[in-house]
């Protein structure tokens, strides 16, 4: 049953396991979606997605795969007043039901669609407990109160809005992981550099008084220590930020991530820098890239260990000339002897556990101003967008080397 | 269970969307843990508050703290106590299970009668935390090697289970829970919610404040958006103070009850200035 909309579902990038969709078969034997479409929708929604960041993706697959089959609403004005005048609902025991589902001859959605509209057609007064108009009480697959294996309800228990409305209205744009994000969501997203950061080759130094307790306990009261590795975060941030010029637009995004830098307090060390551009033989120490306060690249590169995790910030876009040339820099009065691309290898070099991130959407980065620089970069270094999903990806590159 | 279980409609004190109650359903009907996350404020511990009250069960709240471990849900061997018993006390220390103490899932799962299990904020605790419940709250059974007794569910409890997206959640619990996020309430819904808990406030008051409460939100560039809860909150506020509506948007009192950041009162400032009154920002 709906195997398409598995498959379509991990098309559109949802996560959904075997698992899951056993699950729902599970619901739906159990009558659990209630023979309703909108039931449906959020029935597989609950037990197939497992973050809101993937509603939108659900949305756009569940609109595709069951826009076709919602009935127009002109033609169900008229049947819904056929159905007004309802029946008592058709109570029956499972074995009738069982019954009544070898007896009535299962339908597939074309088939279903095809008989509701020949009804449509010929039908003009309301019929009840029947098995073959649109009506209620019966086991006609159209209606609603009655019974049919594959029917098609009609009205009965009200529902304000219908399934495929709802997804395609797509309320849950805004939780896509994919787009940009606030500063909270940017803190989540790095707390992840925590998760896999605890420290393999620490040395076992702390008591652990719980587990030390229950050994001595269970060695019948001879002391017995017991020493773990201590939980702390060890790892060192170093940040680098392109300012001003074509990063102008992206500054919001930017200072979201800063401030979320900023905020998580678990990293061991955080070191901010800026550049313009490219990083040529300085660093500034603040956004106006004055050279007054700026330090040597060199001295910087000096002064950090190699375990500190490298995140460069910028568009990556430029003229080839800043990028390749020596005395390519953009900055009047100023020279550099070394190109930026050597410079930023060099920094690839001294961080193994470095990214970019990129404030651009990637889908553009082949055809907009400075893919040229754009690619080039991505060549010395793993190249993430700056959204959620891209700094998530990111983590992996910055707690293994590549 | 099906087809005997009543269904969950809310409660008097607490407003349920529709597909929220259908989730509820679904994840009792498959006897599987619900996994609900959402903005603070949108009432995911209340929740089970409700359900409970609404299906007249026991409820049972683990509180998870950073510290908390699946251990101590479980059960805890008070071996101190037995060490202390075995030099001064005058009990039977070869009888260990004296010294077992059930946590708050042993306790739900030899309850008599059906109970919802709420465990709060999982998310607070250690990454592998999820990970290591996932058998015990699929077979809803344990084992206590101490005293080689199985603990069995007599009833599989329901399983509330709240997050607050701290931390990811690993996929292979996930893949076990029923899943819903509960989306920020829009102002019909929000509406509904405020009467339910000032049942005599007047409908003045109630769409001024609530005009004033989605401009705020909408702000851009907020620390901490205001919530459910402080929204309550606010009413209580306006109601005690004994404004007159027209005066809500315009002058926007007790702004504290709403704003919990320092950094976001020069921001409602700088839009009011701007922007001139509320009321004419809306659109």
């Amino acid at each position: 049953m709906f195997t398409d909309f598995f498959y379509l579902l991990r098309a559109e990038g949802v996560p959904v396991s075997i698992t899951e969709w056993m699950t729902l078969m599970e619901a739906l034997s159990q009558g659990l979606d209630r023979s309703s479409l909108t039931n449906f929708y959020y029935l597989a929604r609950s037990l197939l997605v497992k973050s809101e960041a993937y509603y939108d993706k659900y949305d756009v697959a569940f609109t595709w795969y069951f826009g076709r089959i919602e009935t127009p609403d002109e033609i169900t004005e008229q049947a819904m007043r056929w159905v007004e005048n309802a029946l008592p609902p058709l109570n029956l025991t499972p074995e009738e039901r069982e019954r009544l589902a070898q007896r009535l001859e299962k339908l597939d959605l074309d088939e279903l669609r095809r008989r509701f509209e020949e009804r449509l057609k010929e039908q003009n007064e309301e019929h009840h407990g029947g098995s073959h108009w649109i009506g209620t009480g019966g086991t006609s697959p159209f209606g609603h109160s009655g019974y049919h294996p594959s029917g098609l309800r009609l009205g009965g228990e009200s529902h304000s809005r219908s399934a495929v409305k709802v997804a395609a209205e797509r309320r849950y744009q805004g939780y896509r992981d994919d787009l940009t994000l606030g500063v909270r969501q940017f803190e989540v997203a790095l707390k992840r550099l925590r998760r896999l950061s605890t420290r393999y080759d620490a040395p076992r130094d702390v008591l652990d008084l719980e587990e030390t307790i229950k050994e001595t306990c269970d060695n019948a009261g001879r002391l017995k220590l017991v020493f773990i590795r201590p939980r702390k975060n060890t790892l060192k941030l170093f940040l680098l930020m392109d300012v001003g010029g074509s990063m102008t637009p992206y500054s919001r995004l930017c200072s979201q991530l800063f401030t979320a830098v900023h905020r998580t307090t678990h990293f061991k060390d955080i070191r901010f820098y800026y550049f313009h551009n490219c990083v040529y033989d300085h660093l500034y120490l603040d956004p106006t890239c004055h050279p007054r306060q700026s330090e040597a690249t060199t001295h910087v590169l000096q002064n950090l260990d190699t375990e500190y995790r490298l995140i460069i910030v910028g568009d990556a876009s430029m003229a080839p000339s800043e990028l390749t040339a020596p005395g390519g820099i953009i900055w009047w009065g100023m020279v550099n002897e070394e190109p930026g691309l050597v410079w930023l290898q060099r920094l690839r070099q001294r961080f193994p556990y470095s990214v970019w991130l990129n404030p651009i959407p990637a889908e553009q980065w082949d055809n907009m101003y400075g893919h040229q620089t754009l690619n080039a970069i991505r060549q010395v270094f793993p190249m993430y967008e700056l959204t959620l999903e891209g700094i998530t990806r990111s983590t992996g590159s910055l707690l293994n080397k590549r | 269970m099906n087809a005997s279980f009543p269904g969950y409609r809310g409660t008097d004190d607490y407003v349920v969307s529709d597909d929220l109650r259908n989730v509820v359903d679904v994840a009792v009907a498959l006897s599987r843990p619900l996994l609900v996350k959402g903005e603070p404020g949108t009432g995911k511990t209340l929740l089970a508050v409700s359900i409970a009250r609404a299906l007249g069960l026991r409820l049972i709240i683990w509180n998870i703290k950073s510290t908390t471990k699946a251990q101590e849900g479980l059960y805890v061997y008070d071996t101190v106590q037995r060490l202390y018993d075995s030099q001064f006390g005058d009990r039977d220390v070869s009888d260990i299970k004296q010294y077992i103490k059930l946590g708050k899932l042993g306790e739900a799962f030899i309850s008599d009668a059906p109970v919802v299990l709420l465990i709060d904020e999982i998310d607070k605790a250690d990454i592998e935390f999820p990970n290591d419940l996932l058998w015990e709250l699929d077979a809803m059974s344990f084992y206590i090697p101490e005293t080689r007794e199985t603990i069995e569910a007599k009833h599989r409890p329901i399983v509330i289970i709240t997050s607050n997206a701290e931390k990811e959640l690993p996929d292979a619990f996930l893949r076990r829970c029923v899943f819903h996020y509960i989306e920020f309430p829009g102002p019909e819904m929000m509406a509904t919610i405020v009467r339910v808990h000032f049942p005599d406030l007047e409908e003045n008051l109630l769409q001024e404040a609530l005009k004033a409460f989605y401009w705020l939100r909408e702000l851009p560039g907020l620390q901490k958006k205001p919530s459910t809860s402080e929204l309550l909150d606010w009413v209580q506020a306006l109601v005690i103070g004994g404004l007159r509506p027209e005066r809500i948007t315009a002058e926007m009192p007790f702004l504290g009850v709403l704003l919990k950041k320092n950094q976001d009162f020069p921001v409602v400032e700088r839009y009011r200035n701007t922007a001139g009154r509320v009321s004419q920002l809306r659109r």
